[in-house]
């Protein structure tokens, strides 16, 4: 087959194509792909297409999806092709996603201590305090090594210019590294020649490098420290990436009723009695965390946790509180961070963001909503967000009453044209929107895998990737080259 | 180990045994009810029920009053995932638990169990049901079978699978003594008057319900007697189904998970096992039957129960004050 005649409906406008140049030339870096692509009969490309979805199935990698009732476990929907990204582009996401998360991680120090930067008048005194993740409890608080975000998957999108730029820092609880470690294992079985003909950067040693970051934040005189990961429970929609990374860790999977406090000391009840625990790596929300401090209501956490963690006798981590550099308000001055701490321009840039507390700003959003995408600052995962050119007149209104009653929740961005990459629907490629999820981790230095993951949205012309709305993910290469 | 996990473990094990447990009998009963004796297919279904341990709690198991219409009550009996007799809630209640430790037990053993899961939920399975019963049951049993022994092959042989011992002996040891304590004392009554064929049956089935009928005939030929069949079940130190061999299997399991780390068992413990055993090795059948062998069975049960109280409060729900103290 040419390999012209393997695009379907393939259309090209002014969004950035992952695989093709406005002129409909391929990319040099996709042509080995493409190549392959057309030399395989469909057949034999729909039976790779066919055993990889099996082998997802078979080893149970799915999510739950919340509301429904029955057959809530659902298998991540998973894209053939990988997506491909040049040494050249990754070196620049690499350095700017560094300098960003220390510049956050210094953000974060700051407030919960003597909140320069405030006084300072750089941010907005009251945009900080008004945060429904500000935590202050943390205040004065020593965390260990002052890290505080050493987990970490930061969002980037790629724009019609070819430039990446930061959509949203992930600093709580961020998810979907399993799927792009099994993704990985996936490919290379699917495609082993093209993987190796390209020359790609492992990931697979990312289990690795998160127990070594756990390990480096343990608390002092802990030198064998024992490790867990606390879930909320079987019923989480990432139940099966917690369990993953145990296992990938060799650490245990505790839930919060496993672990008991007594003299600022956290145990978990094992078959031998009470062990104690010297770093949690935590993917339960500040909320639910510790029911003496947080949420009363909560059954998740364990009773007695922060203060055990103020005692610097056990380490948690995300530290509590880091919700609050990811608030999409805050986000607007991640730059001015940037350039505050660390006297540096910006490598990755941000989306232009309105801050509906400010009037000007506000009249000027409420007057284009069909045009914008508004979304509410303290949500993740594409909840509470309202795409103002794919929206009804009913849902503007519903969102301009939400913006007047409470501005402070909300923020606005131009709607992206984000690129596409090609994808196998059918027996054709066709473009979908993508995204970017890398995982960032902090111990003793910033360290990215290669890549990330790939969000697909894999509806026509829908610009949701989040896995909860009908997206999937492909296989992202980072090439030596 | 994780109490929690070692739990989770232990119960899996357990409704896998129970849901092994009674496919058999079922289709034990079921082959009876073929043979027109007089005992009337009720009072088997009753037998069935309380053997099962299910005669004394209706609102957990409706419908499990006999009706008259069995192939509905067997569809029930196996199928009727709200009704905690069935085998369909005992896998269900097994795969709950294995997935709550997915972390602790291999893929094989997710994978395995998974696919049994599905199968009794599968369409398939209740047509193949209505077509042949026999094989239908045959292919759950299978099914178990499989886990338990990718479970053998592909776990490491740690606590994780001591505490599987753990819960599939104890199911064992106390299933057979419901059963046999049902069972009893009709087979004494009948030994005297009848000489037909039915008896054999009634004996083969009793066997059967225990998988042990090639092995009774290795040891004792297949001259049935009902004093020999309790010797077997009850004391032979060599047949996996035997209660005897099951309590040795108890306590291995709980040696084992000490020398892995576990809590050292409180000398109470010990001796609640220690009795057991002794009375199970240290008795002939003559002086059972001598004496109340229905006591005898009970006794067994009731300390089944206490083994199973005394491995929570070991090992799963022990007080936190008596653990810092140590």
């Amino acid at each position: 087959m040419e390999v012209d005649s393997l695009f379907g409906d393939y259309p090209l406008d002014q969004a950035f194509d992952e695989m093709r140049e406005p002129g409909g030339a391929l990319r040099p870096h996709y042509r080995a792909l493409a190549e392959t692509l057309a030399r395989l009969p469909q057949e034999e490309l729909q039976r790779r297409k066919q055993s990889a979805e099996l082998s997802f199935l078979t080893q149970g990698i799915t999510f739950t999806v919340y509301g429904r009732d029955e057959g809530t476990e659902r298998i991540f929907p998973y894209d053939l092709l990988p997506r491909l990204i040049t040494a050249q582009e990754w070196d620049r996401i690499e350095r700017g996603l560094t300098q960003r998360i220390t510049a956050l991680n210094l953000f974060l120090r700051d407030v919960y201590s003597d909140a320069k930067i405030l006084r300072d008048k750089v941010i907005p005194r009251e945009l900080v305090y008004s945060c429904k993740h500000y935590r202050r409890q943390m205040r004065g608080l020593q965390v260990p090594r002052n890290v505080y975000i050493a987990v970490v998957g930061s969002d980037l999108l790629r724009l019609n210019t070819g430039e990446y730029v930061v959509l949203e820092d992930n600093l709580r609880v961020p998810s979907g590294v399993s799927y792009m470690l099994t993704n990985r294992r996936v490919m290379k079985r699917t495609f082993p020649q093209l993987f190796h003909s390209y020359g790609v950067r492992p990931i697979e040693h990312y289990s690795q490098l998160l127990l070594a970051t756990l390990r480096s934040l343990a608390p002092e005189g802990r030198p064998e420290p024992n490790i867990v990961l606390l879930t909320p429970g079987v019923f989480n929609s990432a139940y099966f990436e917690h369990t993953y990374l145990a296992r990938q860790m060799g650490i245990d999977l505790v839930e919060g009723r496993d672990l008991v406090t007594h003299d600022n000391i956290v145990y978990m009840r094992t078959t031998d009695g009470l062990k104690r625990v010297d770093v949690i790596y935590r993917r339960v929300d500040d909320d639910f965390s510790d029911p003496l401090i947080f949420r009363s209501d909560s059954s998740l956490g364990c009773g007695g946790l922060f203060n055990a963690y103020r005692a610097g006798n056990v380490t948690v981590t995300n530290a509590f509180g880091t919700g609050l550099a990811d608030d999409k308000a805050v986000y607007a001055y991640v730059p001015d961070m940037i350039t505050y701490y660390l006297k540096e321009d910006p490598i990755l840039p941000n989306v232009k963001t309105f801050l509906l507390s400010d009037d000007k700003q506000r009249q000027h959003v409420l007057a284009n909503l069909d045009k914008l995408v508004v979304k509410a600052v303290g949500e993740s995962g594409g909840y509470g967000m309202l795409i103002g050119p794919q929206s009804t007149a009913r849902q503007r209104e519903e969102f301009a009453r939400q913006i007047e009653a409470n501005p402070r929740n909300y923020i606005a961005q131009p709607t992206l044209d984000f690129s596409r990459a090609p994808c196998l629907i059918g027996n054709h490629l066709e473009p979908r929107h993508v995204d970017l999820r890398p995982y960032i981790l902090f111990g003793e230095k910033v360290n990215i895998v290669p890549g990330g993951l790939t969000r697909v949205a894999l509806e026509k012309g829908s610009l949701v990737v989040n896995s909860s709305q009908g997206g999937g993910s492909k296989d992202t290469w980072v090439l030596e080259q | 180990m994780l109490s929690r996990v070692a739990d989770s473990l232990y119960w899996m094990s357990r409704y896998l045994e129970r849901a092994e447990n009674t496919v058999r009998q079922l289709d034990v009963t079921m082959g009876l009810m073929l043979d027109t004796t007089g005992t009337s297919a009720e009072t088997r279904w009753q037998r069935l029920m309380a053997s099962l341990g299910k005669s004394g709690s209706p609102e957990k198991t409706p419908g499990m009053e006999w009706n008259g219409d069995l192939d509905a009550m067997a569809r029930t009996l196996v199928f009727d995932s709200l009704n905690h007799a069935s085998v369909t809630f005992c896998i269900n209640g097994a795969r709950e638990n294995a997935r709550q430790v997915r972390e602790e037990i291999s893929s094989e053993q997710w994978q395995r169990l998974n696919r049994l899961f599905h199968q009794m939920h599968s369409q398939h399975a209740q047509a193949q049901f209505r077509s042949s019963i026999n094989d239908s049951l045959a292919s759950v049993v299978d099914g178990i079978h499989l886990f338990k022994g990718v479970s053998d092959t592909t776990m490491i042989h740690g606590q994780g699978w001591q505490f599987i011992r753990l819960g599939r002996y104890l199911e064992r040891s106390y299933a057979t003594a419901t059963l046999l304590e049902v069972y009893q004392a009709d087979m004494f009554q009948e030994r005297e008057q009848d000489h037909s064929g039915y008896q054999y049956l009634e004996l083969v089935g009793l066997l059967r319900c225990c998988t042990s009928f090639e092995a009774y005939c290795q040891v004792y030929t297949a001259d049935l007697s009902p004093d020999r069949i309790l010797e077997f079940l009850l004391l032979n130190r060599d047949f996996p189904h035997a209660i005897r061999y099951c309590v040795d299997g108890i306590r291995d399991a709980i040696d084992a998970i000490q020398r892995n780390g576990g809590r050292r068992p409180p000398e109470e413990f010990t001796a609640v096992i220690g009795r057991l055993h002794a009375m199970l090795t240290y008795t002939t059948v003559g002086e059972i039957l001598a004496g109340e062998p229905g006591a005898f069975l009970h006794s067994i049960r009731e300390q089944c129960m206490r083994i199973h109280e005394f491995i929570y409060r070991n090992y799963v729900q022990y007080s936190i004050q008596s653990a810092l103290a140590t």
